[in-house]
Order: C-alpha cells, then sequence, then structure tokens
C-alpha cells in the first residue's frame, strides 16, 4: 500500500501506482515549467544590455585636474589594493578575494582595450559603480562593494573614470572565479540586489551638517569601510540593523566602529585623523593588517576629506557611555605604571602575581618578558616603538585574532619606507607558547574576561599563509604628545 | 634548563629571558650569529629551529625546550663544509662577510623545503635579512650554485 | 744556515752601487715581537724615497720575515675591511719572493709589530702598503739570490728562484730559511726593484680565493666580535641622547644591584655598565639609560632645508682650479644646483672593541682603520704614554670610513682600566652605532656652464660647500669617550684634506678637458651634526653633481651622454673605460627605450683623478603610481692599473654600485631640533634583496705593469649619477636633491 502523504493520513490508494507515477511525472513538469517560466521572466527582467564600446580617450584629452579628483578617490577608495596583484602591474587585476563562497580575482581595470577596461565608455563605468554591471551587460559580483560606491555622485564618477582611463595599459588576464553553480551564474546577483542594493547616489541627511555629510558620503560611498567593519549575513550583504558592529577581512578582525569599539582608550576625531593620514594614534597604536595599505592611501587622499571621514567615524563610536571617560582614565594610569624600561625579575614576579587568569602562567611572563618587553617597555614612542601593549585594541579586543596575526607575523620591512618593523615569531612559537602568551597579555593588560577561543586563532591564523602588508609609516618627526603624555605627566605628580 | 643545540644536548644555566643569541654566541661560543641589531630587524642573528628561520637576538630561550636548534656550525665544517657553505666558498661570496652566515641559514630553510625554489621566490625569502656592503648580487649567485649542488645531490641518491 | 757573517754588500746588492749600509739592531729586531717601536728611520738624504710605504718604513724586515726554518711572514700596516686586502697582498708577496701562497702568513695593523700606514682608507691600501710589499719582496728576492749564489760559487743571474728556494743551476736548493742570517733584511730598500715580469704571473691577476672567507662562512673565529679572552666582562656604554649632552644625575645604586653587575662607571657625562654576562650588560644598560638625566642643548639644523642651511654657514673659500678665460664666448649657459643629506656608514655590525690594562700595558683590539692615530688618541685621553698602549687591529663588520670602532675602542680602554686585570669587552647597540657614528657630511654644488654652437663646454664654473670630510687623527678629541670625561678633551678643530687627494673637494676638479675651468671648495667649518669620513668622501657627491651636469648639458647640446662625454675626454685610459662600459652595455640600441618608466644613465670618472676608473651604464624602472624607481641591470667598466686579484676588484665595484644605489635612492639621515632620530633600519632603510637589479657585470681592463690603482672607492660616484641619470631619461625629470625618494619622484611626476 502507498502511504499518501498529502493529508497525513493513511489511506488505501484508490488510484494506483501506474496513474500516480503518471499524475507525478504531469505535476513535475507542470512545476518545471512553473519555474523555468519564472526563471525566465526573472532573466528578462534582471537582463541588461551591453554597453556599445569606445576608443579609450587620447592621452592629453582629460582635464588634469579632473583627474587628480580621481586620484584623491581612488586613494580613498582602495582601488589599487585589490586591483594590483602582490607582484603584479598596478591596477591590472588579479587579487584572489576569498569569501565563504569561494574565490572572486579582482579584474584588469587599466584602460587596455583587449584585457582590461579600455573600451568602457563613463556611462558603463558609472553603471558598473552604480548599478554592479559591467559593460557587456553581465553582473558584478559584491567582492566589488558596489553596493558602496553605488553612493558616489556622478561628478566623482567622473573624477574616478578620468583616474582609471589614464592609468598604463596592461596585458593581463586574472584567473577565473572559484565559484560553485549557480552562484557563477552571473545573473543570480541580480536576485542579491533586489534584496541588498539601494542605488545611489548619496542623498544628504538635513538632519546633520555639512561637514557630517561629507564624512558620510566618503565612509558609506567610496571609502566603503562598512564592507570590513560591518557583519554580514548567511548571503554575504551587510547586515544593515548591525552597522559598523565589526566585521573580518582577510583573517584580521575589522574592530566595531560603533558603540562598541573595543579600544582600551576612546577613539575621537583628531586620533581617527592621525591614525588615518599618519598609520599611528599615540593611544591606540599603528595601522597593520589590510588597514595598513587603507592608511597608506590616505596618505594621497584629501586631508580635508581625511579629516571629514574621521569626524564621521568619530560620531559613530559616539562617547560610549558615560563610564567611559573613567575608564579611559585607569587605562591609562595603568599604562603609564606598566612603563619602566627595566624588566627585573623582582618586576616579573610582581607582575606575575597580579594575573587574573586563575591558570597562572609563568611561561607567559616569561615569553613575555625575553621575546615582547624590550621593544613594548622600552622608552621609544610609536609608531617605531612598540606600542604599550595596555593600549592594544589586539589585546583587548573581541577574539585574540589580530593579536595572534601580528605575533606570528610581525610587521615586515618595507622597501625603502620609513615605518615600524617588528619581528614575527611564528617559527619560534609553537601553539602552546602562544595560547599561554595570549592568555597572559590579556590578563596582564586588560581586566576584560579571558578569551575563549584563542586555539581557534591559533589554528586558523597559522594555516593560512597570512600575506602580512608592509605599513607606509610617516614622516619621521616625533609625533606630537597624545593623551597618554598628558596622563603620564598626571599620573607622575600624583 | 637544556637546549638541542646541532643536534647534541646542552645544559644552559641562564636565566630563560635570555635572546638564544648571546647563550649561543657566549655560552657555547658559537660565532656565526651575529649581534646585528637585536631588534629582529636586519637577520645577522638568523638560526634554524625546527629548521624554520628565527631571529635569535629576540627569541628567549624560554621558547626552544624540546625544540631543534640548528647554526651554521651545525651544518658543516671547514674540513666538511656543507652544500651551502661550498656555495659561498666558491661563489666568494662575501665582502666584510659579517651578515653571511644569517643569509646562508634563512637560504638554507628555504632549500631544505623548497628545492626548487625560483630566483623571485629567493630573492623574496631574503627580504629580511639585511647586506650592507652590496654583496647581494654574489649572495644569490651562491644559493643558486648550493640549490644546485643539494638538487644534485638529491637526484643522485635517488638515482 | 744562519751565522755566516755578512760579506756582501747588501746596499751594492740592492742598488748596483754605492756604499755599504749595515746597521745593527742592538735589539734584534727580526726576532723582537714586543717592541712596540715601530721600525721605521729617516731614508738617505740624498737618494729619492723608495716606492710606496717604504718611504715612510724602509727598512725590509719591517715588511718580510723569514724564520730560521723557512717560516715567511709578511707585514703590513694595513687592515682588512672585508675588501679582500689580505688575499691581495699575500698574492704580491708570494709572487714577487716566488713563495708558496699558502705557507706565507701576514701580520696586519698592529702598533707593536707593523710599520705605520696610517688609515685603511682612501684605497690607498695597494698602492701604498701593496707597493710596499711588492717591492721589499722583491728586494728580499735578490738579497737571497746574492746569498745563495756566494755559498754556491755561481753568478747571481744563473740563480732562479721558486717555491721559497734559491735554486742553483747544478740544482742544488737552498731554502729561505737556510739563508737567512740575522741582520740580513734588516737594510733600507733601494728606490727601485728587480721586479717579475707580468707575463710570468701566476698568482697576481689571478682570482686567488680570499684566505679569510672559510672561516666566515664555517664559524670560524674571525671578528672582534668573537674575541673571547679568559676572564672577560661585558660592556655597554650610556650614551647622551644629543650631542653635547651633560649628565645631570644618575641613580645608579639599584642598577648595580642588578643580577651580574660589576660596576657603574660614570667619569664627567661618560656613563657605562659592566656585567659578568652580556644580556645581564644589556638589561643593566636600559635600566642604567632610565634612571640618566641628562642637560641637553644641541640644537640641530633644519633636515628639510640643509641647502639653505650650508650656504648660510661661514665658510672658508679655497680655490681648487682657476683656470678660468673670459671672452670664450658660449651660446647656451646652464646653471643647476645639487644636493646631498647627511648620508650613515650604518655598518651591518654595530661597533665593538675589547681591551685590556695588564701591568700597565693597555691592548686593544679594535676595528678602527687606523691602529696608529687611534693609539695615540687613546694614550693622550688616558694621559699614557704611547708605548704603554697597543692597539692590535681585529676585523669587525664593513665600515666604510670612519664609523663608531675608534670610538667604542676609547670606551674599552676607559673601562678596561676602571677595571684593571680584565678584558672589557664593550659592544654598541644598533641605535648607538646609528646616533652616534660620524656622517657623511651633508653637501651642496652650485655648477654653470657655457656650451658654444658645436657643443663643446666652454666654459665651467664650479662651487661645492661642504665640512671637512675627516675628523682624524685628531687626537683624544676626535673620541665620544674622551669628550665626555670630567676633564674632557675638546674635538679637534676641522681642517680642509688638500688636494689632490681632497675632502670636499675630492673629485671636484673634472677630468675633462675645458679650455675654462674654475672650481671653488666653501669649506664649512661649523659642524652641528657629527661628521667624518664615509667611502668616497665628496667624491660622491661631486661625481654625482658633474656626471648629472653633464647629462643636463649633453641634452641641451642633443648630444648622445656617452658621445658627449668621450668629446671632452682625451685620457686613453678614460676613454677606454667609457667606451668598454658603454659597448658592454650595448648602450647604442637601448630595447626598452621609450617604454613607460623605463630610463637608461650613463657616467664616468676617476677617483680622485688618481686611482682607478670606472665608468658605468645602468637600465632603471620607475613605477609610475608610487615613484619608486629601481636599478634593473647594469654594467661597469673599470681599470686598476696591474691587477692583482680581479675578483677583489669586481667585489668592491658590485658592492660600490649597490651601495652608492641605496644612498642615492633611499637614504638621509634625519633629526628633529635637538637628536638624531634615525636610530636603526626602520627609520633609516637601506636596499634590501627587492629591489636588487635583475644583472651586473664588471669588466676589468687590466695594465700590466702599471701602478696599483685603488679601487674600493671608484663605483660610488659613478653609480650615483647613472642612476639619476637613467631616473631624468624615464621620468623626463632632473631630480637634484638626493635621496631620489620614491615620494619626491612621485610628486615631480604627477598622477
Amino acid at each position: 500500500m502507498l502511504q499518501s502523504v498529502w493529508d497525513g493520513k493513511i489511506r488505501r490508494d484508490p488510484i494506483g501506482p501506474m496513474m500516480r507515477a503518471k499524475r507525478f511525472a504531469r505535476n513535475a513538469v507542470v512545476f518545471c515549467f512553473i519555474l523555468a517560466l519564472v526563471a525566465g521572466i526573472f532573466a528578462i527582467a534582471a537582463w541588461q544590455p551591453a554597453l556599445a564600446p569606445i576608443s579609450p580617450p587620447p592621452a592629453g584629452s582629460i582635464d588634469s585636474s579632473l583627474i587628480k579628483r580621481g586620484a584623491e578617490l581612488a586613494a580613498i577608495g582602495d582601488c589599487g589594493v585589490c586591483h594590483t596583484a602582490p607582484s603584479g602591474r598596478e591596477f591590472a587585476g588579479g587579487v584572489g578575494i576569498q569569501t565563504p563562497f569561494g574565490t572572486i580575482y579582482s579584474t584588469n581595470i587599466t584602460p587596455d582595450e583587449k584585457t582590461g577596461i579600455g573600451n568602457w565608455s563613463e556611462t558603463a563605468f558609472q553603471r558598473a559603480m552604480r548599478h554592479g554591471v559591467r559593460r557587456d551587460g553581465g553582473y558584478l559580483y559584491p567582492a566589488f562593494p558596489y553596493d558602496h560606491f553605488t553612493l558616489v555622485s556622478d561628478d566623482d564618477d567622473k573624477a574616478l573614470y578620468a583616474f582609471v582611463m589614464t592609468r598604463e595599459p596592461v596585458h593581463a588576464i586574472p584567473p577565473a572565479n572559484e565559484l560553485p553553480f549557480p552562484l557563477n551564474v552571473r545573473l543570480v546577483m541580480a536576485g542579491w540586489n533586489l534584496a541588498f542594493l539601494h542605488p545611489g547616489p548619496y542623498r544628504a541627511d538635513t538632519a546633520h551638517d555639512e561637514n557630517w555629510n561629507r564624512g558620510a558620503y566618503l565612509v558609506e560611498g567610496v571609502g566603503h569601510c562598512g564592507a570590513c567593519h560591518t557583519p554580514r549575513n548567511f548571503l554575504g550583504a551587510e547586515k544593515a540593523d548591525q552597522k559598523f558592529a565589526g566585521g573580518e577581512a582577510e583573517g584580521w578582525t575589522a574592530y566595531a566602529l560603533d558603540a562598541s569599539s573595543p579600544a582600551p582608550m576612546p577613539w575621537n576625531a583628531d586620533a581617527l585623523t592621525h591614525y588615518l593620514s599618519l598609520g599611528f594614534a599615540d593611544d591606540h597604536g599603528v595601522a597593520r593588517g589590510p588597514m595598513a595599505d587603507v592608511a597608506s592611501d590616505l596618505r594621497s587622499a584629501s586631508q580635508d576629506d581625511v579629516r571629514a571621514i574621521a569626524a564621521y567615524v568619530a560620531a559613530q563610536i559616539g562617547d560610549q557611555g558615560p563610564e567611559r571617560p573613567n575608564v579611559a582614565h585607569q587605562v591609562a594610569v595603568q599604562a603609564a605604571r606598566g612603563k619602566t624600561v627595566a624588566d627585573t625579575s623582582a618586576d616579573n614576579q610582581a607582575d606575575v602575581k597580579t594575573l587574573r587568569d586563575p591558570h597562572g602562567n609563568d611561561e607567559g611572563a616569561q615569553i613575555y618578558a625575553g621575546a615582547c618587553a624590550g621593544c613594548h617597555k622600552g622608552p621609544r614612542a610609536l609608531p617605531y616603538g612598540g606600542i604599550n601593549l595596555a593600549l592594544s585594541s589586539g589585546i583587548a579586543g573581541p577574539s585574540a585574532n589580530n593579536l595572534i596575526n601580528v605575533v606570528l607575523y610581525g610587521l615586515p620591512a618595507a622597501e625603502a619606507t620609513h615605518a615600524p618593523i617588528m619581528p614575527g615569531f611564528i617559527n619560534a612559537m609553537n601553539d602552546t607558547q602562544l595560547i599561554l602568551l595570549a592568555r597572559y597579555l590579556r590578563a596582564r593588560f586588560t581586566n576584560n574576561l579571558p578569551w575563549s577561543d584563542i586555539a581557534d586563532s591559533v589554528r586558523e591564523a597559522r594555516s593560512a599563509q597570512r600575506a602580512m602588508t608592509a605599513q607606509q609609516a610617516p614622516s619621521p618627526e616625533p609625533a606630537p604628545a597624545g593623551t597618554m603624555q598628558r596622563i603620564t605627566d598626571e599620573a607622575q605628580h600624583q | 634548563m637544556k637546549l638541542n643545540i646541532n643536534n647534541s644536548e646542552h645544559d644552559v644555566d641562564m636565566d630563560p629571558r635570555t635572546p638564544l643569541l648571546y647563550v649561543l654566541r657566549d655560552d657555547l661560543k658559537l660565532n656565526a650569529a651575529k649581534f646585528g641589531c637585536g631588534l629582529g630587524q636586519c637577520g645577522a642573528c638568523t638560526v634554524l629551529v625546527d629548521g624554520e628561520p628565527i631571529f635569535s637576538c629576540v627569541t628567549p630561550i624560554a621558547l626552544l625546550a624540546d625544540k631543534q636548534i640548528t647554526t651554521l656550525e651545525g651544518l658543516g665544517t671547514s674540513e666538511q663544509p656543507a652544500p651551502i657553505q661550498r656555495a659561498f666558498i666558491e661563489a666568494q661570496a662575501a665582502q666584510c662577510g659579517y651578515c653571511i652566515p644569517g643569509m646562508m641559514m634563512r637560504a638554507q630553510a628555504l632549500l631544505q623545503k623548497n628545492p626548487h625554489a625560483s630566483d623571485a621566490e629567493i630573492r623574496a625569502w631574503l627580504e629580511p635579512n639585511l647586506c650592507r656592503c652590496g654583496t647581494h648580487m654574489r649572495i644569490l649567485r651562491a644559493i643558486h650554485r648550493a640549490q644546485a649542488m643539494m638538487t644534485t645531490a638529491q637526484e643522485g641518491s635517488q638515482g | 744556515m744562519s751565522g755566516a757573517p755578512i760579506t756582501l754588500s747588501r746596499r751594492a746588492v740592492l742598488v748596483g752601487s754605492g756604499a755599504l749600509i749595515l746597521s745593527f739592531s742592538s735589539t734584534a729586531r727580526l726576532l723582537a715581537q714586543d717592541s712596540g717601536v715601530p721600525p721605521t728611520a729617516p731614508p738617505q738624504p740624498s737618494a729619492p724615497p723608495p716606492p710606496g710605504s717604504l718611504a715612510k718604513a724602509p727598512f725590509l724586515d719591517s715588511w718580510i720575515r723569514i724564520d730560521a726554518d723557512g717560516a715567511i711572514t709578511v707585514f703590513t700596516g694595513k687592515a682588512e675591511l672585508g675588501q679582500g686586502i689580505k688575499t691581495a697582498l699575500l698574492q704580491v708577496a708570494a709572487e714577487q719572493l716566488d713563495a708558496d701562497f699558502g705557507q706565507i702568513k701576514l701580520v696586519t695593523a698592529d702598533t707593536a709589530l707593523t710599520a705605520d700606514e696610517g688609515f685603511t682608507a682612501g684605497s690607498h691600501s695597494m698602492q701604498d702598503s701593496g707597493t710596499a710589499i711588492m717591492n721589499a719582496a722583491a728586494q728580499v728576492r735578490q738579497l737571497l739570490i746574492a746569498v745563495a749564489a756566494q755559498r754556491a760559487g755561481r753568478p747571481a743571474d744563473q740563480m732562479t728562484t721558486e717555491n721559497a728556494a734559491v735554486v742553483a743551476p747544478d740544482g742544488r736548493r737552498f731554502g729561505y730559511g737556510e739563508l737567512v742570517a740575522a741582520e740580513l733584511l734588516h737594510v733600507q730598500a733601494a728606490p727601485q726593484s728587480v721586479l717579475k715580469d707580468p707575463s710570468r704571473y701566476k698568482i697576481m691577476n689571478r682570482r686567488i680565493p680570499r684566505v679569510d672567507i672559510p672561516a666566515k662562512v664555517t664559524g670560524g673565529a674571525a671578528f672582534v666580535q668573537d674575541l673571547r679572552p679568559d676572564g672577560m666582562v661585558h660592556a655597554r656604554i650610556v650614551r647622551p641622547p644629543s650631542y653635547g649632552a651633560t649628565l645631570v644625575g644618575v641613580e645608579s645604586g639599584a642598577v648595580e644591584a642588578m643580577p651580574g653587575v660589576l660596576k657603574v662607571v660614570r667619569d664627567g657625562s661618560f656613563l657605562a655598565v659592566i656585567a659578568e654576562r652580556e644580556f645581564q650588560a644589556i638589561e643593566a644598560m636600559r635600566a642604567l639609560a632610565a634612571a640618566a638625566q641628562w642637560q641637553e642643548t644641541a640644537k640641530l639644523p633644519d633636515a628639510e632645508n640643509l641647502p639653505d642651511f650650508l650656504a648660510g654657514l661661514p665658510s672658508q673659500d679655497i680655490t681648487v682650479l682657476d683656470q678660468q678665460q673670459s671672452g670664450l664666448g658660449g651660446a647656451k649657459t646652464l646653471s643647476a644646483t645639487y644636493s646631498r643629506p647627511y648620508v650613515a656608514h650604518g655598518s651591518i655590525g654595530p661597533s665593538c672593541a675589547v681591551a685590556q690594562l695588564d701591568s700597565g700595558t693597555l691592548t686593544v683590539w679594535t676595528h678602527t682603520q687606523g691602529v696608529f692615530p687611534d693609539r695615540d688618541a687613546i694614550a693622550e685621553m688616558l694621559h699614557m704614554p704611547k708605548d704603554k698602549v697597543r692597539c692590535i687591529h681585529t676585523e669587525g663588520a664593513g665600515c666604510y670610513g670612519h664609523n663608531g670602532a675608534d670610538d667604542a675602542a676609547a670606551d674599552a680602554a676607559v673601562l678596561a682600566r676602571a677595571m684593571p686585570g680584565r678584558p672589557v669587552r664593550v659592544q654598541w647597540t644598533r641605535e648607538q652605532e646609528h646616533a652616534c657614528e660620524p656622517y657623511g657630511p651633508a653637501m651642496m654644488v652650485k655648477v654653470s656652464a657655457a656650451l658654444d654652437d658645436a657643443g663643446n663646454i666652454v666654459d665651467w664654473d664650479y662651487g661645492v660647500w661642504s665640512n671637512t670630510h675627516n675628523m682624524r687623527p685628531g687626537g683624544a678629541g676626535a673620541l665620544l669617550a674622551a669628550r665626555s670625561l670630567a676633564e674632557p678633551f675638546p674635538a679637534p678643530e676641522p681642517k680642509p684634506i688638500p688636494m689632490p687627494e681632497g675632502g670636499g673637494d675630492r673629485n671636484s676638479i673634472p677630468l675633462y678637458k675645458f679650455p675654462s675651468a674654475k672650481v671653488i671648495y666653501h669649506f664649512l667649518p661649523a659642524m652641528p651634526v657629527r661628521i667624518s669620513a664615509l667611502r668616497a668622501l665628496g667624491g660622491y657627491m661631486n661625481v654625482f653633481s658633474i656626471e648629472s651636469f653633464m647629462d643636463e648639458l649633453a641634452a641641451a647640446a642633443a648630444a648622445d651622454p656617452v658621445e658627449f662625454r668621450l668629446k671632452h675626454l682625451d685620457d686613453p685610459r678614460a676613454r677606454e673605460v667609457v667606451s668598454t662600459a658603454a659597448e658592454r652595455f650595448g648602450w647604442s640600441h637601448k630595447p626598452r627605450a621609450g617604454l613607460p618608466g623605463r630610463g637608461y644613465g650613463f657616467a664616468f670618472a676617476r677617483y680622485k683623478n688618481l686611482a682607478a676608473y670606472c665608468a658605468i651604464a645602468c637600465e632603471v624602472e620607475v613605477n609610475h603610481e608610487t615613484g619608486r624607481a629601481r636599478m634593473v641591470r647594469a654594467v661597469a667598466a673599470v681599470d686598476s692599473g696591474q691587477v692583482v686579484n680581479p675578483d677583489g676588484i669586481t667585489n668592491q665595484i658590485e658592492g660600490a654600485i649597490l651601495q652608492s644605489m641605496s644612498w642615492t635612492l633611499y637614504e638621509n639621515v634625519t633629526f628633529d631640533e635637538r637628536r638624531i632620530t634615525s636610530v636603526d633600519w626602520a627609520t633609516y632603510p637601506i636596499l634590501r634583496f627587492s629591489a636588487v637589479p635583475d644583472a651586473m657585470e664588471v669588466h676589468i681592463i687590466n695594465r700590466p705593469g702599471m701602478p696599483f690603482l685603488g679601487s674600493g672607492e671608484a663605483g660610488q660616484g659613478p653609480a650615483a649619477a647613472a642612476v639619476a641619470n637613467a631616473v631624468a631619461n624615464a621620468t623626463g625629470h632632473r631630480f637634484r636633491d638626493l635621496p631620489l625618494a620614491k615620494e619626491r619622484i612621485k610628486a615631480a611626476i604627477g598622477i
């Protein structure tokens, strides 16, 4: 007897197997037909036309001030970071961007006619920025963050176009994307766009002043900060209700830029401006990981724009509640107290005693004293001296991820660049030692709960061949005294 | 504590925070690893730990129990030089020679795990090591020479 | 068989005529090890001086010693700096003595044992010491032949030498050891020698492998850093944080109680700590530095505006060349101003020294370039008689001139005095080496020239502004330690080095032939930043400026840069290096000319117009987005006179090209109003492997029988100009202010 599931009851089958099979087949055909119809309608609705190819504009025909504006915007957009492979030519693509869905390779955006975008009209370029569609009508993947670039104004799109079309043409074909079916059918992005793309351009928020709006325009638009700093849903789209609540990029934690910012000392607009334009801030440390590229690029951006970005981000972080200044003061006093150069065994014993980690951890203390204290407890100021670890977001933050990255890979020397150098300990420390050190640092330098995920961070960091970006650092002049200095002076007079 | 250096156990009575470099040079009287900066910036102090390069100037011995430490002295001697040593002598790859042991150890680590490394890979691999005399061309030639010696020897032993 | 009285006239043997000069030294000079008196004596008043350093130390046994068992020792007052001089001098001696290279022992600069040859600097080693040893060895050989001939009863011209023996026509062999008698070699050298014919060289002009490399690649003891005499203790200095800072106070009690600390030494503003173990010394140093309080008074110039600063300093104007004629009428006049910042030696191994005071005698093992002047300075500093201070050269890392070595020696001496009997090892830190070493001075050049209608240079007007390039010998005041003591010694007055060697004016006279030319050296005595000799001295900047300007003139004359140079060069050896470099490079067809970001450059100079000739052609690529310039390929041609070790020359030229490229593209000492801020490799980045060229060739033109020409510095200036000219060719912009940092290049080439 067949069980019928249609009405949940077991009953005798009055129709018979042959008829049932025929009926099933007929239903299946109808279902497939409807599906195809829907898909067809979808495809027709989603289809984008190819735009006519053009010849690239001749050299010298484009207004140089427009190109300059484009360059400044490209500096904020970090175009080169994704579109330039480590040993490749500028903007010639080929960078593999790891997503949960597979690897997507950046395209060649030099004005090469055959392999780049040399025959894209300005309209085609803007359509890509605004709607995520290529010249030939194919959809782009939001690894190219057009969900942010859609906010870029028409004028700024023109400037970016001018910049991109005046780069050196390079003949280069990037590797093919590695995406499973159906994601390798670009048309499916039309559905994603329907749900998650809110086409721009940016519209000013009248509740805020011009400067705020300028910052918002840059951050939400070409700066695409949320692409790293906002968590994503299972479809890979940013969660609109958790803007700037923190995300990840290339194996690094991108810290929250909202009220839950984990920095021990609070960020303000000045500190952010300094950090973004010079690559470090006294009370926070040096830009590393993907932020090293961002800070490096922002060196060539308009400094007015950088200030606007910093002001907007500072506004997102806000004052973090009424208790924040007290907490900050405590951090500063703690940091000042810990900053003696001599790391005698007496110091060591005292430090070990103040650990909150119940597992003791003499070994972590020893490792710190031998491998880290020399630079991190030394008198040398940022950015070239080691950061005072009480000020480190890497140690105070929600996961051990970034700390582990830095300890394993350090800050490699950058060719011909004044930049801090930190040795990596990937070959000197095994996983056990790394975990002991991380636990010790967490316990010694913060009042936060111990991490629960250190072992995972370690395993993952070690297996991912993390390419550490070399940091472009500021000029060699000493940095102006930050909050730290004032608090230190205060602490000494208490 | 006990340290395994060049395949022999050494009993070292030092503060465990002491960087390996000073233990090698002062206690064990090994000359090859050099003090260049003490900051992990120049690579003159490079030795191998479990076959991988480290800066011995910033690695406290507390980290090194139960690990295999290899210095240049452990690769070969003047009477029986290792391929990398023979290669550097044959290529006359030194001017003052101060940076050379660090270069050799760094290169040795690469050739041990990637015997067919390309010239570009060798250059990228050597980035952490500085040479002030400008011996870079010769150092590269010497490493290629060592590579040829080592792969020939391997093929010979497999033949 | 020694003991036979000397009955022949050695002088007669050496000069072929003249009176016999025998001098009887009261202490058997041949065998004494401990005499601290260097064996010098003035040569005969009326005879011309013997060649090279023999003029200063004319006795043959100052250079060559042969023991009764046949062991041969050669002495040189020069030091091995990594330039391969030990090997080259051994080659010279072995060749002229007809002895086995491997059997000769070489003793280098030691105030107790060797001649005083001043500093191993200025590319003089082959010219001075090599020449002395070559001639001394040849004359020793003559003497040995004469003695053997007498014993064999044959004429001297029938005797031959091989393998450290004189061979009679009948095959009888007289080993050198049997021929030597007590005073045989204690005779002054003759002005001329019977030298071996270069066509018969078996060892000179050969790539003999360097004698020092095997130890360096197998962990042998090779450097002063490797010395570990019994009882040695470790010291670290706490240096003032800025020039002239005085130590106001230091609470050293806690430091003295630290584990292993033996002593904290304070003498005025000189502050140091001595401990049993090295890491203990390091930790004590950090604590001591934190506990020290300084009063700082230094005022440093504006690092961003050094040319203006230099132009504003009071100067003593020295006319280097005045062959100016008026009325020659140029169709076109060009002018340019060039500059370079302070550049650091940046020795990869920070300076180190070991010193021991034992029974009133102080011994210092040091990598100073000049053991005699350093000894004199230390003796003066400690108020000791010179013969109670012995400085023994022991190799350090490459110094490229006056780095921290002399100061480290002085530090060790002061501390040895504080711990009599024990060897004290002073190791400078990386930060100290970077911050305290004397730099190559900042310089500025202003030049103008006139071209006639045919594109010939008809007038040349050149001025160079610079400090002295040498603060040695300077007595005790040249030593940092001596300046910090409670009874300090003042820094010596700077003095210009006279031409033809020159300091800031080294190579300021172009080798080109101009009908009218004037060169003025604006010597600047004021030195707010510590400076002294850096490889090539003024030669680097002057050649950079001259050769950049020659390219600018060539462009104005619409001439090829190589042809333009040849048009103005009549020295045939110069012409040959220029042509050789151009031809070997393929200058006449440049495959990538015109490609975006590619450029080609050429430069030439004869170092000091006296030493080696060097021409360099190179190809450079410039990244448009970043402004980063990289040398892709270089071809050099060099003429060093008689070649001793071709590999040594190649090594030095390759090294000079890469080092000079690093200076030119990357380097400048940084400072704020008070302190040096470039104190490590992060703040003073230099060349790393990512920028090393793809290919480099060095072609040596051998000149058999001609005098040795110093080559260690010959590549420095031409490399700088070749790179600058290539960058100009690649970008269409001329950069005249060094370094050619990528930020500067990017700013000029724009978006």
